[in-house]
């Protein structure tokens, strides 16, 4: 579990986080969403510690993540996976190579354990085969499920994602938040998603935080988004006037 | 300490420098004896003093400071270059998250790899330039084989050898230094890293031309 306690980020006069605190819960697929601009990805890099929050803290179960050095710090990312928007694949190494960049670097395992544990989470993320292919060689969609396994690889208890979705088409995006969310249960990790994506939020939404110009407008699961009489979620849900008719005709057909 | 990397950037800078390093200086040696030979004209100077001034101007001066200098043209943009685009494409950031020292794996290597890799370079320059000049003299029969050996071996002080690679380790340092910060720190999209591999090169050629007069004055 993660806990942020009134996290505020100004960068110069302009405040980006104005005090935000909540949960994200173990075993679950936590989703972050709002406008761009909102402050989603300040956020986020603030839990994983790429930027530092100008008050406020995060919590790493007991651990104040906030308060830690540089090398403190070390233990805990350890236990993280992140996947980035663009990927962020190294370019010069294969596919094979990327995934098992964390075990070379952290794990005293030998070749042919390293070996055995990368195929298996090549062949989870559907990627087996792909091995000595670049990631130029490789679709986008390939690309993020790489990213994915390489996030994975060390059965992190603490999973990110920065956008899963974004230049993804409608099929490859269900395919990635599936193995997101599969991820997730099966291995029991904390999982936190910054997204703008209605079919992530619909589908694999467990708890669900709308920022809005920086503050925290809503808290709830994909099966309270329908319900709510929330304006800002309501607005940012159905921003397209095509599910705004789908929201309509859902309406009067309940009320018929 | 990442072995592979450095063993990486030693292959990156050392082998994949060679051709433009022997190439400079070979026209380098071969300009220095023409000219010289041009401006003993009909002198008392004896004509194997071309082949001392070639080996000495290029021990002294022209091997550390033009290899270095093209060095930071050729090495010291490709770092900027491949930092700064780590760092745009959040490779850098997903070494952080993974918890892995950036700085000691991106950087260190790199400096290492450049310590060792370019004084061994300069020394092929320094070469490859006395051999320009043997080449320009000889073929434009300006002094004769026997006169330009003579030359060459002719007040050899050691010292200089040291000088080189003195200067060889600063120049170094500066250019591979200078050209980690620069593309280690890029900000915003393609123009801030075109220009942060430009000022790699601007900055790393001012500084060890400064370097160079400052060397000069403390060591001769």
């Amino acid at each position: 579990m993660i806990r942020i306690e009134d996290i505020k980020k100004q960068f110069g006069d302009q405040k980006v986080l104005k005090g935000i605190s909540t949960v994200f819960e173990k075993g679950k697929t936590n989703l972050i969403i709002g406008k761009s601009g909102a402050g989603k990805t300040v956020m986020l890099k603030i839990l994983v510690g790429l930027i530092q929050p100008t008050t406020g803290t995060v919590w790493y179960g007991d651990t104040n993540f906030t308060a830690l050095n540089t090398k403190q710090r070390k233990a805990i990312r350890t236990e993280m996976g992140m996947l980035f928007q663009g990927s962020a694949l190294f370019d010069s190494m294969t596919v094979e190579e990327n995934v098992r960049f964390p075990l070379d670097m952290f794990t005293n395992l030998t070749k042919k354990e390293k070996e055995i544990k990368v195929n298996k989470t090549l062949d989870r993320v559907e990627l087996a085969g792909s091995n000595n292919k670049y990631p130029s060689e490789v679709s986008g969609g390939m690309q993020k499920r790489v990213g994915i396994a390489r996030a994975i690889i060390l059965d992190p208890n603490y999973l990110f994602c920065d956008e899963p979705n974004s230049g993804l088409d409608p099929t490859t995006s269900m395919k990635i938040d599936e193995l997101i969310r599969n991820i997730t249960a099966e291995n029991e990790i904390t999982t936190v998603i910054n997204t703008h994506d209605m079919n992530s939020v619909m589908e694999i939404g467990d708890n669900i935080n709308l920022v809005h110009l920086g503050e925290l407008a809503w808290v709830g699961t994909r099966h309270e988004v329908m319900e709510t009489k929330n304006e800002l979620l309501q607005d940012f849900i159905f921003a397209s006037p095509f599910l705004q008719r789908l929201r309509d005709a859902a309406n009067r057909n309940k009320s018929a | 300490m990442y072995w592979k990397e450095t063993t990486r950037q030693m292959i990156d800078i050392g082998i994949g420098s060679l051709v433009i390093i022997g190439l400079v200086s070979v026209f380098i040696g071969a300009v220095t004896a023409i000219q010289f030979a041009y401006q003993l004209g009909g002198s008392s100077i004896p004509k194997y003093y071309i082949g001392y001034i070639v080996r000495d101007i290029m021990i002294i001066e022209l091997a550390p400071t033009f290899t270095c200098l093209a060095l930071a043209g050729k090495v010291g943009s490709n770092i900027a270059a491949e930092l700064g685009g780590m760092r745009q494409k959040e490779q850098i950031d997903a070494l952080e998250v993974m918890g892995v020292d950036t700085t000691a794996y991106l950087v260190l290597p790199k400096i290492i790899a450049a310590l060792t890799v370019i004084p061994m370079l300069v020394v092929l320059s320094a070469f490859m330039g006395m051999a320009g000049g043997y080449i320009a003299c000889t073929l434009g029969g300006l002094v004769s084989e026997a006169e330009f050996m003579q030359g060459l071996r002719a007040f050899f002080n050691s010292y200089n050898i040291w000088m080189m690679e003195i200067k060889a380790f600063v120049f170094a340092f500066l250019l591979t230094s200078i050209s980690c910060y620069q593309g280690f720190f890029v900000t915003g999209g393609s123009i801030e890293l075109g220009r942060a591999s430009t000022s790699a090169v601007v900055i790393s050629n001012i500084l060890i031309l400064l370097a160079d007069y400052v060397l000069a004055l403390l060591l001769t």
